[in-house]
């Protein structure tokens, strides 16, 4: 798996004065080679800037609310319009993307992280690995939203609660992926050698067993990130998501849901970029996950 | 074959334990007092009280325990806090739209994504095998509500083809029934024939590239019968299992669906009960689902065991 990064990152680039348009042209190869990462990335990197720099691409505050102003459709002032409450769409929308976009980063990192630490004993320790996974089969049988409904009805409406109740369905995948690659691992020469010379078991597990696990847990979080930001969406869309004066885009969704006669760019403009922002992310972490696969990565070798 | 069954069938009640005890545990480690939580701002001390006995918090938490498996072994899932009715007769007065609602999405979804699949491996690397992909990637990152007001907008407030929302029985015969469920079939049955079609290929893949395939083909038979006859029959056990294992997906996308298009059933009851913090609710209807899957799946993989006489036990 590294041997495909390496021979990807460290092209050797001619110190002439070329250089800098060879390497274009090699970026520009690469791309062609794989689009989906290209274009998922670039989709995505549209997006994330489009959120962070909302204040400097509209000049309404996204709670403001202009009573004059309501429902009026898309226009030269109001890019896509205003929302019932005479609030700006666009405006709104951009600012949505921030908590979407924040809940996705965060389930990504803390269901990956506890997904491996849960992953790494299972595989490695018999004696606890039966009842962990038999856990985890339980966690895997929940509807992932109910469990999360259920964890955010039972605690006070926060951004920290829908986080820690998206994270917790999304990590018996982690755990058993993480553990499949321990069991092939520790099965290895080498982690016998290890084992041999003295090394200790955080060694093991650190040193020769977690590097293993860093390629297919990338590809592995990107989906989580795409699929936590859908289920953001749906808990706050059911009324068991953020806190409903956070803009995100399940919550503009779910006010808008009742003006879709007279106003469906409320509804359909948020939508819109919160699919097209999962599918940047569904699209890169396909792309990863073909750039990262053993297997292909061999192909591409021999032919090369 | 009879001892597997048996195994098979054992095999699946500790992991409905650990279900149980997931969902009673979720109750206890929430932090905060839960029965604060759901009795709301305005609540009264007393209030606060009464949830609190009605969900047991006042017991002795191993005889909260003992006592919640053996009600559930029973078939009791707890009592609505809002109406005090039992939640198991709220579920089934609720399950013929979710059931309904659920299997014409699973009929969509088959029919459009095995054959999806099929062409795109048998085209593979061309751009019908990536136009096909790349439709599925859509969809499959397409939210449900997104797709369903679509819909709902287009054919329905434009077009008037079809009523914007709500639920005719079958019994009040097929073409209400379609009209009124046809869209939100789509909806959800797109998400669910894109993660089925990806699967269907890739295992379609596996197949088409072993020998016995290529003797088909060399032994002059046409190409229709060799997808159809001799992959997609080989194909069948890794696709099936999928369909198994995304009912979680489906499940979870009918209570979203529900809501969209105010259709009465099992995922709308959850919507309400979301809002009145009716957790028994919530409570028995996970469990409902969850045992459903499990004992969904133990049922696919005792059918494919007892079909496939290469699955040895």
């Amino acid at each position: 798996m590294s041997s495909t990064r390496i021979m990807i990152s460290s092209d050797p680039v001619p110190a002439q004065a070329s250089a800098a348009a060879s390497r274009g042209r090699k970026i520009a190869r690469w791309m062609l080679r794989n689009p989906r990462i290209a274009f998922g990335a670039a989709l995505f990197g549209i997006i994330l800037l489009l959120t962070l720099l909302a204040p400097l691409l509209s000049p309404y505050d996204p709670l403001q609310m202009n009573p004059m102003n309501r429902l009026k459709p898309p226009s030269s002032e109001h890019l896509l319009g205003t929302d019932a409450l005479g609030r700006d769409v666009f405006t709104r929308t951009l600012y949505g993307g921030r908590a979407s976009l924040m809940v996705g980063f965060s389930v990504a990192i803390a269901a990956t992280f506890i997904g491996l630490c849960i992953g790494l004993v299972s595989g490695y320790f018999r004696a606890v690995d039966n009842v962990l996974m038999l856990v985890m089969s339980g966690l895997m049988s929940i509807p992932g939203i109910l469990l999360a409904i259920a964890m955010t009805t039972l605690s006070k409406a926060s951004v920290t609660t829908v986080i820690l109740a998206i994270v917790v369905p999304e990590v018996p995948r982690t755990a058993r992926l993480v553990r499949s690659i321990v069991l092939t691992i520790r099965e290895q020469p080498y982690v016998d050698a290890a084992i041999v010379t003295g090394s200790s078991v955080p060694r093991i597990l650190f040193r020769h067993i977690l590097p293993n696990t860093a390629a297919p847990l990338t590809v592995q979080a990107t989906f989580i990130c795409a699929s936590a930001i859908i289920v953001e969406a749906y808990l706050s869309f059911l009324g068991a998501g953020t806190p409903p004066e956070v803009p995100s885009w399940g919550n503009l969704i779910a006010e808008a849901r009742n003006f879709i006669r007279l106003a469906f760019w409320i509804l359909l403009y948020p939508g819109l970029l919160l699919g097209l922002t999962v599918l940047s992310v569904n699209l890169l972490g396909d792309g990863l996950r073909d750039l990262l696969d053993p297997r292909l990565a061999r192909q591409m070798k021999a032919r090369s | 074959m009879f001892g597997y069954v048996v195994t098979r069938i054992l095999s699946a009640v500790p992991v409905m334990a650990v279900v149980a005890t997931i969902v009673f545990l979720l109750l206890h480690l929430t932090p905060g007092d839960p029965a604060t939580i759901i009795a709301g701002e305005q609540a009264t001390a007393a209030e606060i009280e009464r949830i609190r006995t009605s969900l047991g918090l006042d017991r002795p938490l191993l005889q909260q325990f003992v006592g919640w498996l053996l009600r559930i072994l029973s078939g009791d899932l707890g009592t609505s806090i809002y109406s005090g009715k039992p939640v198991t007769e709220l579920i089934l007065q609720r399950l013929e739209p979710t059931v309904s609602l659920a299997l014409l999405t699973l009929s969509i979804a088959i029919v459009i994504a095995v054959p999806t699949g099929v062409i795109a491996a048998w085209k593979e690397g061309t751009w019908v095998d990536w136009t096909l992909m790349f439709l599925a990637i859509v969809f499959f990152s397409m939210p449900i509500f997104i797709t369903g007001y679509i819909l709902i907008y287009n054919f329905s407030v434009q077009w008037r083809m079809l009523p914007v929302q709500g639920y005719r029985s079958l019994s009040d015969g097929i073409g209400p029934f379609l009209s009124h469920m046809i869209l939100p079939a789509i909806s959800l049955g797109l998400v669910y024939a894109s993660l089925l079609a990806r699967m269907s290929r890739s295992a379609m893949l596996e197949v088409l590239h072993q020998d016995y395939i290529r003797t088909a083909r060399a032994k002059g038979l046409g190409t229709s019968k060799v997808l159809f006859l001799h992959a997609l029959k080989n194909a069948a056990v890794p696709i099936i299992t999928t369909i198994g294992i995304g009912l979680i997906l489906l499940i979870s996308g009918v209570v979203v669906v529900e809501s969209v298009f105010a259709i009465p059933g099992i995922g709308r009851l959850t919507v309400d009960a979301i809002l009145r913090r009716d957790y028994p609710i919530i409570q028995g209807v996970i469990l409902f689902f969850s045992f459903v899957y499990v004992i969904i799946n133990l049922l696919i993989d005792l059918t494919y065991r007892l079909v496939d006489p290469r699955i040895k036990y």
